[in-house]
Protein backbone atom coordinates (compact mmCIF):
# COMPACT_ATOMS: atom_id res chain seq x y z
CA UNK A 1 0.00 0.00 0.00
CA UNK A 2 1.16 3.28 -1.38
CA UNK A 3 1.30 6.77 1.31
CA UNK A 4 0.10 8.50 -1.22
CA UNK A 5 -3.70 10.26 -1.51
CA UNK A 6 -6.05 8.71 -3.77
CA UNK A 7 -6.10 12.58 -5.86
CA UNK A 8 -4.17 15.10 -5.68
CA UNK A 9 -4.97 17.88 -7.37
CA UNK A 10 -2.09 20.58 -7.88
CA UNK A 11 -2.02 24.28 -9.01
CA UNK A 12 -5.50 23.09 -11.10
CA UNK A 13 -6.39 26.11 -13.75
CA UNK A 14 -9.69 25.51 -16.07
CA UNK A 15 -10.82 27.62 -18.78
CA UNK A 16 -14.13 27.40 -19.93
CA UNK A 17 -15.81 29.63 -22.61
CA UNK A 18 -12.88 32.26 -22.27
CA UNK A 19 -13.33 32.56 -18.14
CA UNK A 20 -11.08 31.03 -15.97
CA UNK A 21 -13.43 28.83 -13.72
CA UNK A 22 -10.67 27.48 -11.54
CA UNK A 23 -7.96 29.48 -10.22
CA UNK A 24 -5.17 27.45 -9.20
CA UNK A 25 -6.99 24.85 -6.84
CA UNK A 26 -5.02 22.26 -4.54
CA UNK A 27 -6.30 19.83 -2.89
CA UNK A 28 -5.28 16.28 -1.48
CA UNK A 29 -7.78 13.51 -0.49
CA UNK A 30 -6.63 10.51 1.42
CA UNK A 31 -7.65 6.78 0.44
CA UNK A 32 -10.70 4.65 1.64
CA UNK A 33 -12.67 8.18 2.70
CA UNK A 34 -15.80 10.02 1.43
CA UNK A 35 -14.87 14.08 1.03
CA UNK A 36 -17.34 16.42 0.76
CA UNK A 37 -17.67 19.03 -2.30
CA UNK A 38 -19.90 21.58 -1.13
CA UNK A 39 -20.02 25.15 -2.70
CA UNK A 40 -22.73 27.19 -4.06
CA UNK A 41 -23.78 26.73 -7.72
CA UNK A 42 -21.45 27.70 -10.79
CA UNK A 43 -18.59 27.64 -8.15
CA UNK A 44 -16.69 25.09 -10.08
CA UNK A 45 -17.17 21.62 -8.35
CA UNK A 46 -17.99 19.49 -10.93
CA UNK A 47 -15.08 21.28 -13.33
CA UNK A 48 -13.10 20.13 -10.23
CA UNK A 49 -14.94 16.70 -11.16
CA UNK A 50 -15.12 16.73 -14.76
CA UNK A 51 -11.42 17.33 -14.34
CA UNK A 52 -10.39 13.84 -11.81
CA UNK A 53 -12.13 11.82 -14.21
CA UNK A 54 -9.88 13.20 -16.77
CA UNK A 55 -12.86 14.60 -19.18
CA UNK A 56 -12.06 18.01 -19.00
CA UNK A 57 -9.45 19.90 -20.92
CA UNK A 58 -7.20 21.59 -18.26
CA UNK A 59 -5.29 25.03 -18.81
CA UNK A 60 -2.41 24.22 -16.14
CA UNK A 61 -1.78 22.43 -13.24
CA UNK A 62 -1.96 18.66 -12.41
CA UNK A 63 -4.78 15.49 -11.95
CA UNK A 64 -3.01 12.20 -10.13
CA UNK A 65 -5.72 9.88 -8.84
CA UNK A 66 -3.86 6.76 -7.65
CA UNK A 67 -0.45 7.66 -8.53
CA UNK A 68 -1.69 7.85 -12.82
CA UNK A 69 -2.18 11.44 -14.40
CA UNK A 70 -6.45 11.80 -14.23
CA UNK A 71 -7.94 10.14 -17.16
CA UNK A 72 -4.85 7.77 -18.44
CA UNK A 73 -6.12 4.70 -19.92
CA UNK A 74 -5.22 2.77 -16.83
CA UNK A 75 -7.71 4.81 -14.36
CA UNK A 76 -10.83 3.91 -17.04
CA UNK A 77 -11.47 0.57 -15.12
CA UNK A 78 -10.60 1.93 -11.77
CA UNK A 79 -12.55 5.23 -11.31
CA UNK A 80 -16.51 5.64 -11.49
CA UNK A 81 -17.83 8.58 -12.09
CA UNK A 82 -21.63 9.79 -11.86
CA UNK A 83 -22.56 13.10 -14.06
CA UNK A 84 -24.81 15.55 -12.68
CA UNK A 85 -27.53 14.74 -15.22
CA UNK A 86 -27.89 10.98 -15.77
CA UNK A 87 -26.50 9.42 -18.37
CA UNK A 88 -28.24 6.48 -19.51
CA UNK A 89 -30.43 5.09 -22.33
CA UNK A 90 -33.45 6.22 -22.08
CA UNK A 91 -34.81 3.76 -24.73
CA UNK A 92 -33.87 0.96 -22.85
CA UNK A 93 -34.69 -0.90 -19.75
CA UNK A 94 -32.82 -0.48 -16.39
CA UNK A 95 -30.89 -4.13 -16.98
CA UNK A 96 -30.25 -3.18 -20.68
CA UNK A 97 -28.40 0.10 -19.35
CA UNK A 98 -26.94 -1.69 -16.40
CA UNK A 99 -26.09 -4.92 -18.99
CA UNK A 100 -24.26 -2.74 -21.57
CA UNK A 101 -22.39 -0.53 -19.48
CA UNK A 102 -21.21 -3.58 -17.83
CA UNK A 103 -19.78 -5.54 -20.76
CA UNK A 104 -17.99 -2.54 -21.48
CA UNK A 105 -16.29 -2.89 -18.42
CA UNK A 106 -16.05 -6.55 -18.69
CA UNK A 107 -17.53 -7.67 -15.12
CA UNK A 108 -19.77 -10.51 -14.32
CA UNK A 109 -23.39 -10.54 -16.02
CA UNK A 110 -25.03 -10.80 -12.35
CA UNK A 111 -23.24 -7.49 -11.19
CA UNK A 112 -26.14 -5.65 -13.09
CA UNK A 113 -28.65 -7.41 -10.14
CA UNK A 114 -25.90 -6.54 -7.52
CA UNK A 115 -25.93 -2.54 -8.19
CA UNK A 116 -29.64 -2.23 -8.93
CA UNK A 117 -30.19 -3.55 -5.25
CA UNK A 118 -27.94 -1.11 -3.83
CA UNK A 119 -29.36 1.66 -5.15
CA UNK A 120 -33.07 0.23 -4.73
CA UNK A 121 -34.38 -0.40 -8.25
CA UNK A 122 -34.71 -4.36 -8.21
CA UNK A 123 -38.32 -4.37 -8.67
CA UNK A 124 -37.43 -1.41 -11.99
CA UNK A 125 -35.30 -3.74 -13.66
CA UNK A 126 -37.23 -4.51 -16.93
CA UNK A 127 -38.76 -0.85 -17.07
CA UNK A 128 -37.54 1.58 -19.60
CA UNK A 129 -35.46 4.11 -18.17
CA UNK A 130 -37.20 6.42 -19.75
CA UNK A 131 -40.69 6.15 -17.99
CA UNK A 132 -39.22 6.50 -14.44
CA UNK A 133 -39.06 8.99 -12.15
CA UNK A 134 -36.15 11.73 -12.47
CA UNK A 135 -34.62 10.26 -8.63
CA UNK A 136 -35.11 6.72 -10.33
CA UNK A 137 -33.30 7.92 -13.27
CA UNK A 138 -30.48 9.25 -11.02
CA UNK A 139 -30.22 6.10 -9.33
CA UNK A 140 -30.00 4.02 -12.64
CA UNK A 141 -26.90 6.54 -13.11
CA UNK A 142 -25.20 5.70 -9.96
CA UNK A 143 -25.49 1.89 -10.37
CA UNK A 144 -23.91 2.02 -13.59
CA UNK A 145 -21.08 4.23 -11.80
CA UNK A 146 -21.00 1.39 -9.16
CA UNK A 147 -20.66 -1.52 -11.95
CA UNK A 148 -16.97 -1.62 -11.70
CA UNK A 149 -16.44 -1.53 -8.11
CA UNK A 150 -14.45 1.97 -8.49
CA UNK A 151 -11.14 2.35 -6.40
CA UNK A 152 -12.32 5.97 -6.81
CA UNK A 153 -15.81 7.03 -7.27
CA UNK A 154 -16.41 10.72 -8.33
CA UNK A 155 -20.69 11.32 -7.74
CA UNK A 156 -21.62 14.64 -8.52
CA UNK A 157 -25.10 15.35 -6.54
CA UNK A 158 -25.87 12.11 -6.37
CA UNK A 159 -28.54 12.74 -3.67
CA UNK A 160 -30.79 15.20 -5.37
CA UNK A 161 -34.31 14.64 -5.09
CA UNK A 162 -34.10 11.42 -3.32
CA UNK A 163 -36.80 10.84 -0.10
CA UNK A 164 -34.70 10.92 3.26
CA UNK A 165 -35.06 7.55 4.24
CA UNK A 166 -32.80 6.26 0.36
CA UNK A 167 -30.52 9.16 1.22
CA UNK A 168 -29.63 8.18 4.36
CA UNK A 169 -28.80 4.37 2.97
CA UNK A 170 -26.86 5.69 0.11
CA UNK A 171 -24.93 7.92 2.23
CA UNK A 172 -24.10 4.31 4.42
CA UNK A 173 -23.55 2.50 1.25
CA UNK A 174 -20.57 5.31 0.94
CA UNK A 175 -19.26 4.89 3.79
CA UNK A 176 -19.76 1.48 3.41
CA UNK A 177 -17.44 1.41 0.60
CA UNK A 178 -15.10 3.64 1.62
CA UNK A 179 -14.77 1.42 4.34
CA UNK A 180 -13.61 -1.32 2.12
CA UNK A 181 -11.06 1.32 0.88
CA UNK A 182 -12.91 3.32 -1.76
CA UNK A 183 -12.26 6.73 -2.19
CA UNK A 184 -15.14 8.81 -2.74
CA UNK A 185 -15.29 12.98 -3.71
CA UNK A 186 -19.13 13.61 -3.23
CA UNK A 187 -20.25 16.78 -4.57
CA UNK A 188 -23.70 18.54 -3.06
CA UNK A 189 -25.50 21.71 -2.11
CA UNK A 190 -27.07 20.55 0.64
CA UNK A 191 -25.12 22.08 3.40
CA UNK A 192 -26.86 18.82 6.03
CA UNK A 193 -25.32 16.38 4.11
CA UNK A 194 -21.83 18.07 5.02
CA UNK A 195 -21.97 16.39 8.41
CA UNK A 196 -21.83 12.86 6.91
CA UNK A 197 -18.58 13.38 5.73
CA UNK A 198 -14.82 12.20 6.73
CA UNK A 199 -13.63 15.35 5.35
CA UNK A 200 -14.91 18.78 3.51
CA UNK A 201 -13.19 20.90 0.52
CA UNK A 202 -15.33 24.25 0.70
CA UNK A 203 -15.26 25.78 -2.80
CA UNK A 204 -16.69 29.45 -4.17
CA UNK A 205 -15.80 31.39 -6.98
CA UNK A 206 -13.44 28.50 -8.08
CA UNK A 207 -11.03 28.31 -5.45
CA UNK A 208 -10.59 25.93 -2.57
CA UNK A 209 -11.86 28.11 0.80
CA UNK A 210 -11.15 24.95 3.26
CA UNK A 211 -10.31 21.73 3.13
CA UNK A 212 -10.80 19.98 6.81
CA UNK A 213 -13.22 17.79 8.71
CA UNK A 214 -16.21 19.15 9.40
CA UNK A 215 -15.18 19.08 12.98
CA UNK A 216 -11.98 20.45 12.80
CA UNK A 217 -13.80 23.41 10.76
CA UNK A 218 -16.32 24.21 13.28
CA UNK A 219 -13.47 24.58 15.89
CA UNK A 220 -11.37 26.70 13.50
CA UNK A 221 -14.02 28.78 12.91
CA UNK A 222 -16.02 29.16 15.63
CA UNK A 223 -19.53 28.39 14.01
CA UNK A 224 -22.26 26.04 14.89
CA UNK A 225 -22.82 24.10 11.97
CA UNK A 226 -21.08 24.11 8.55
CA UNK A 227 -23.25 26.75 6.82
CA UNK A 228 -22.05 29.05 9.66
CA UNK A 229 -18.33 27.87 9.07
CA UNK A 230 -18.63 28.69 5.49
CA UNK A 231 -20.16 32.06 6.12
CA UNK A 232 -17.49 32.62 8.12
CA UNK A 233 -14.93 31.83 5.74
CA UNK A 234 -16.53 34.19 3.03
CA UNK A 235 -16.74 36.52 5.76
CA UNK A 236 -12.92 36.48 5.99
CA UNK A 237 -11.81 36.22 2.71
CA UNK A 238 -13.48 39.52 1.80
CA UNK A 239 -12.10 40.94 4.79
CA UNK A 240 -8.77 40.61 3.14
CA UNK A 241 -9.18 41.83 0.15
CA UNK B 1 -9.65 -2.33 -29.35
CA UNK B 2 -12.10 -4.64 -28.18
CA UNK B 3 -14.69 -7.02 -29.78
CA UNK B 4 -16.61 -8.11 -26.82
CA UNK B 5 -16.94 -4.41 -26.33
CA UNK B 6 -17.74 -3.56 -30.08
CA UNK B 7 -20.24 -6.46 -30.12
CA UNK B 8 -21.89 -5.16 -26.97
CA UNK B 9 -22.42 -1.65 -28.50
CA UNK B 10 -24.02 -3.37 -31.69
CA UNK B 11 -26.30 -4.92 -30.01
CA UNK B 12 -27.60 -2.28 -27.77
CA UNK B 13 -27.98 0.39 -30.78
CA UNK B 14 -30.14 -2.65 -32.30
CA UNK B 15 -32.31 -2.63 -29.36
CA UNK B 16 -32.22 1.13 -29.06
CA UNK B 17 -33.82 0.82 -32.72
CA UNK B 18 -36.26 -1.91 -31.83
CA UNK B 19 -37.75 -0.01 -29.00
CA UNK B 20 -38.65 2.87 -31.42
CA UNK B 21 -40.57 0.33 -34.53
CA UNK B 22 -41.82 3.58 -35.97
CA UNK B 23 -38.51 4.25 -37.36
CA UNK B 24 -37.63 0.92 -38.10
CA UNK B 25 -40.90 0.48 -40.38
CA UNK B 26 -40.07 3.78 -42.01
CA UNK B 27 -36.68 2.34 -42.69
CA UNK B 28 -37.77 -0.88 -44.43
CA UNK B 29 -40.49 0.74 -46.31
CA UNK B 30 -40.01 4.01 -47.56
CA UNK B 31 -37.57 2.37 -50.39
CA UNK B 32 -40.34 0.02 -50.80
CA UNK B 33 -42.44 2.73 -51.59
CA UNK B 34 -40.06 5.45 -53.54
CA UNK B 35 -38.81 2.42 -55.35
CA UNK B 36 -42.54 1.47 -56.26
CA UNK B 37 -43.52 5.35 -57.47
CA UNK B 38 -40.30 5.71 -59.65
CA UNK B 39 -41.62 2.64 -61.56
CA UNK B 40 -44.75 4.35 -61.62
CA UNK B 41 -43.95 7.87 -62.81
CA UNK B 42 -41.48 6.44 -65.98
CA UNK B 43 -44.31 3.94 -66.53
CA UNK B 44 -43.85 4.25 -70.36
CA UNK B 45 -40.22 5.37 -69.96
CA UNK B 46 -38.82 0.85 -69.13
CA UNK B 47 -35.46 2.44 -70.31
CA UNK B 48 -35.41 5.56 -67.77
CA UNK B 49 -36.69 2.75 -64.71
CA UNK B 50 -34.19 0.87 -65.78
CA UNK B 51 -31.49 3.14 -65.46
CA UNK B 52 -32.41 4.90 -62.37
CA UNK B 53 -33.69 2.05 -60.73
CA UNK B 54 -30.58 -0.25 -59.46
CA UNK B 55 -28.44 3.10 -58.44
CA UNK B 56 -31.07 4.14 -56.34
CA UNK B 57 -31.27 0.67 -54.62
CA UNK B 58 -27.89 1.42 -53.48
CA UNK B 59 -28.68 5.40 -52.92
CA UNK B 60 -31.97 4.75 -50.14
CA UNK B 61 -29.81 3.13 -47.88
CA UNK B 62 -26.83 5.69 -47.68
CA UNK B 63 -29.10 8.30 -47.17
CA UNK B 64 -31.48 6.65 -44.33
CA UNK B 65 -28.28 5.00 -42.55
CA UNK B 66 -26.72 8.80 -42.67
CA UNK B 67 -29.89 10.45 -41.23
CA UNK B 68 -30.35 7.31 -38.66
CA UNK B 69 -26.80 7.64 -37.24
CA UNK B 70 -26.23 11.35 -37.33
CA UNK B 71 -29.27 11.62 -35.07
CA UNK B 72 -28.48 8.67 -32.60
CA UNK B 73 -24.48 10.03 -32.66
CA UNK B 74 -25.54 13.38 -31.82
CA UNK B 75 -27.73 11.98 -28.85
CA UNK B 76 -25.19 10.12 -27.43
CA UNK B 77 -23.43 13.05 -27.33
CA UNK B 78 -25.89 15.19 -26.05
CA UNK B 79 -27.48 12.60 -23.14
CA UNK B 80 -24.15 12.31 -21.68
CA UNK B 81 -23.40 8.95 -22.08
CA UNK B 82 -20.82 9.37 -24.77
CA UNK B 83 -18.94 11.26 -22.03
CA UNK B 84 -19.68 8.54 -19.82
CA UNK B 85 -18.20 5.92 -22.44
CA UNK B 86 -15.33 7.84 -22.52
CA UNK B 87 -14.41 7.70 -19.07
CA UNK B 88 -15.03 3.68 -19.46
CA UNK B 89 -12.33 1.41 -20.97
CA UNK B 90 -13.99 1.25 -24.51
CA UNK B 91 -11.46 2.89 -27.58
CA UNK B 92 -13.13 5.01 -29.90
CA UNK B 93 -13.08 2.41 -32.58
CA UNK B 94 -14.66 -0.18 -30.55
CA UNK B 95 -18.25 2.52 -30.62
CA UNK B 96 -17.87 3.53 -34.28
CA UNK B 97 -17.62 -0.66 -35.18
CA UNK B 98 -20.90 -1.12 -33.25
CA UNK B 99 -22.34 1.52 -34.58
CA UNK B 100 -21.28 0.19 -37.93
CA UNK B 101 -22.23 -3.60 -37.41
CA UNK B 102 -25.79 -1.94 -36.28
CA UNK B 103 -26.58 0.03 -39.03
CA UNK B 104 -24.48 -2.44 -41.48
CA UNK B 105 -27.13 -5.24 -39.92
CA UNK B 106 -30.05 -2.97 -40.39
CA UNK B 107 -29.10 -2.01 -44.30
CA UNK B 108 -28.69 -5.40 -45.17
CA UNK B 109 -32.33 -5.92 -44.72
CA UNK B 110 -33.11 -2.36 -46.15
CA UNK B 111 -31.09 -3.71 -49.03
CA UNK B 112 -32.51 -6.95 -49.59
CA UNK B 113 -35.51 -6.41 -48.89
CA UNK B 114 -36.07 -3.25 -51.67
CA UNK B 115 -33.81 -5.43 -54.43
CA UNK B 116 -36.29 -8.15 -53.41
CA UNK B 117 -39.23 -6.30 -54.32
CA UNK B 118 -38.07 -4.22 -57.32
CA UNK B 119 -36.21 -7.39 -58.86
CA UNK B 120 -39.18 -9.52 -58.19
CA UNK B 121 -42.70 -7.40 -58.46
CA UNK B 122 -41.36 -4.08 -60.43
CA UNK B 123 -39.65 -6.22 -62.96
CA UNK B 124 -36.25 -4.50 -62.44
CA UNK B 125 -33.16 -6.16 -64.44
CA UNK B 126 -29.90 -6.29 -63.59
CA UNK B 127 -26.75 -7.71 -66.19
CA UNK B 128 -25.12 -8.74 -62.85
CA UNK B 129 -25.90 -10.35 -59.97
CA UNK B 130 -28.50 -9.25 -57.48
CA UNK B 131 -26.45 -10.09 -54.97
CA UNK B 132 -23.73 -7.43 -55.82
CA UNK B 133 -26.67 -4.85 -55.70
CA UNK B 134 -27.22 -5.85 -52.35
CA UNK B 135 -23.69 -5.35 -51.30
CA UNK B 136 -23.05 -2.52 -52.69
CA UNK B 137 -26.30 -1.21 -51.27
CA UNK B 138 -25.05 -2.05 -47.68
CA UNK B 139 -21.13 -0.45 -47.96
CA UNK B 140 -23.35 2.42 -49.11
CA UNK B 141 -24.95 2.00 -45.94
CA UNK B 142 -21.85 1.85 -44.03
CA UNK B 143 -20.75 5.23 -46.22
CA UNK B 144 -24.07 6.43 -44.70
CA UNK B 145 -23.44 5.35 -41.58
CA UNK B 146 -19.58 7.20 -41.57
CA UNK B 147 -20.72 10.46 -42.73
CA UNK B 148 -23.42 10.45 -40.38
CA UNK B 149 -21.04 9.76 -37.51
CA UNK B 150 -18.64 12.59 -38.88
CA UNK B 151 -21.56 15.51 -39.22
CA UNK B 152 -22.88 14.95 -35.65
CA UNK B 153 -19.56 16.24 -34.16
CA UNK B 154 -20.70 19.73 -36.03
CA UNK B 155 -24.33 19.79 -35.12
CA UNK B 156 -25.40 20.94 -31.91
CA UNK B 157 -28.98 20.35 -32.24
CA UNK B 158 -31.23 17.79 -34.17
CA UNK B 159 -32.83 20.59 -36.25
CA UNK B 160 -29.29 21.15 -37.69
CA UNK B 161 -28.57 17.25 -37.74
CA UNK B 162 -31.34 16.91 -39.95
CA UNK B 163 -30.53 19.70 -41.93
CA UNK B 164 -27.00 18.33 -43.28
CA UNK B 165 -28.87 15.68 -44.59
CA UNK B 166 -29.98 17.85 -47.61
CA UNK B 167 -27.01 19.64 -47.35
CA UNK B 168 -24.38 17.16 -47.52
CA UNK B 169 -25.96 14.08 -49.78
CA UNK B 170 -28.08 16.34 -52.03
CA UNK B 171 -25.42 17.91 -53.85
CA UNK B 172 -23.71 14.17 -54.47
CA UNK B 173 -26.89 12.96 -55.78
CA UNK B 174 -27.47 15.77 -57.99
CA UNK B 175 -23.95 15.34 -59.70
CA UNK B 176 -23.86 11.62 -59.31
CA UNK B 177 -24.61 10.76 -62.64
CA UNK B 178 -28.04 9.95 -61.98
CA UNK B 179 -30.29 13.06 -63.06
CA UNK B 180 -28.07 13.76 -65.82
CA UNK B 181 -24.80 12.13 -67.43
CA UNK B 182 -21.64 13.41 -65.62
CA UNK B 183 -20.33 14.25 -69.23
CA UNK B 184 -23.14 16.57 -70.15
CA UNK B 185 -22.20 19.01 -67.24
CA UNK B 186 -20.62 22.18 -67.11
CA UNK B 187 -17.02 21.00 -67.04
CA UNK B 188 -16.02 22.42 -63.66
CA UNK B 189 -19.32 20.31 -61.94
CA UNK B 190 -17.52 16.94 -63.85
CA UNK B 191 -14.70 17.95 -61.87
CA UNK B 192 -16.27 18.54 -58.82
CA UNK B 193 -17.93 15.38 -59.21
CA UNK B 194 -14.70 13.40 -59.32
CA UNK B 195 -14.33 14.21 -55.48
CA UNK B 196 -17.84 12.95 -54.38
CA UNK B 197 -18.42 9.26 -53.04
CA UNK B 198 -21.64 9.24 -54.34
CA UNK B 199 -20.62 9.24 -57.50
CA UNK B 200 -18.55 6.19 -57.05
CA UNK B 201 -21.51 4.50 -56.07
CA UNK B 202 -23.82 5.16 -58.36
CA UNK B 203 -21.08 4.47 -61.02
CA UNK B 204 -20.54 1.32 -59.52
CA UNK B 205 -24.55 -0.07 -59.01
CA UNK B 206 -24.75 0.95 -63.03
CA UNK B 207 -21.99 -1.28 -63.40
CA UNK B 208 -23.49 -3.84 -62.49
CA UNK B 209 -26.74 -3.09 -63.61
CA UNK B 210 -25.72 -3.23 -67.01
CA UNK B 211 -22.38 -5.67 -67.63
CA UNK B 212 -22.43 -8.92 -66.28
CA UNK B 213 -18.45 -9.30 -65.42
CA UNK B 214 -16.84 -7.78 -62.68
CA UNK B 215 -14.33 -5.06 -64.53
CA UNK B 216 -11.66 -3.18 -63.23
CA UNK B 217 -13.50 0.14 -63.11
CA UNK B 218 -16.53 -2.03 -61.03
CA UNK B 219 -13.14 -2.23 -59.04
CA UNK B 220 -11.42 0.81 -58.54
CA UNK B 221 -15.44 2.19 -57.38
CA UNK B 222 -15.53 -0.37 -54.72
CA UNK B 223 -12.18 0.44 -53.33
CA UNK B 224 -12.93 3.85 -53.51
CA UNK B 225 -16.04 3.79 -51.42
CA UNK B 226 -14.32 1.39 -48.83
CA UNK B 227 -11.53 3.90 -48.96
CA UNK B 228 -14.20 6.98 -48.12
CA UNK B 229 -15.70 5.06 -45.64
CA UNK B 230 -12.29 4.49 -43.67
CA UNK B 231 -11.58 7.82 -44.12
CA UNK B 232 -14.99 9.28 -42.99
CA UNK B 233 -14.85 6.45 -39.79
CA UNK B 234 -10.76 7.83 -38.94
CA UNK B 235 -12.05 11.29 -39.21
CA UNK B 236 -15.26 10.31 -36.88
CA UNK B 237 -12.88 9.05 -34.24
CA UNK B 238 -11.01 11.97 -34.49
CA UNK B 239 -14.28 13.93 -33.36
CA UNK B 240 -14.84 12.03 -30.16
CA UNK B 241 -12.76 13.29 -27.88
CA UNK B 242 -12.20 12.19 -24.12
CA UNK B 243 -11.76 15.55 -23.25
CA UNK B 244 -13.55 19.08 -23.71
CA UNK B 245 -13.56 22.15 -22.61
Amino acid sequence: MTAEGAISVQGLRVIRGGREVLHGVSLEIARGSVTGLLGPSGCGKTTLMRAVVGVQHVAGGSVTVLGHPAGAPALRTRVGYLTQAPSVYDDLTVAENLRYFGRVYGVAPGRAEEVSAVVGLTSHLGQAVGRLSGGQRARVSLATALLNNPEVLVLDEPTVGLDPVLRRDLWEMFHGLARGGATLLVSSHVMDEAERCDSLVLMRDGQVLAAETPARLRETTGAEDIEGAFLTLIAGQEADV
Amino acid sequence: MNPRIALATAARVLTQLRRDPRTLLLLLLVPVVLEALMKGIFWDQPGVFQRVGVPLLGIFPMTSMFLVTSITMLRERTSGTLERLMTMPLAKLDLLLGYALAFGAVATLQGTLVSLFAFGLLDLNVAGSPAAVVALAVLNALLGTAFGLLVSAFATTEFQAVQFMPAFLFPQLLLSGLMVPRERMLSGLEVFSNFLPMTYAYDALYRVSSSASFSGALAKDVAILVGATLGALILGAATLRRRSG
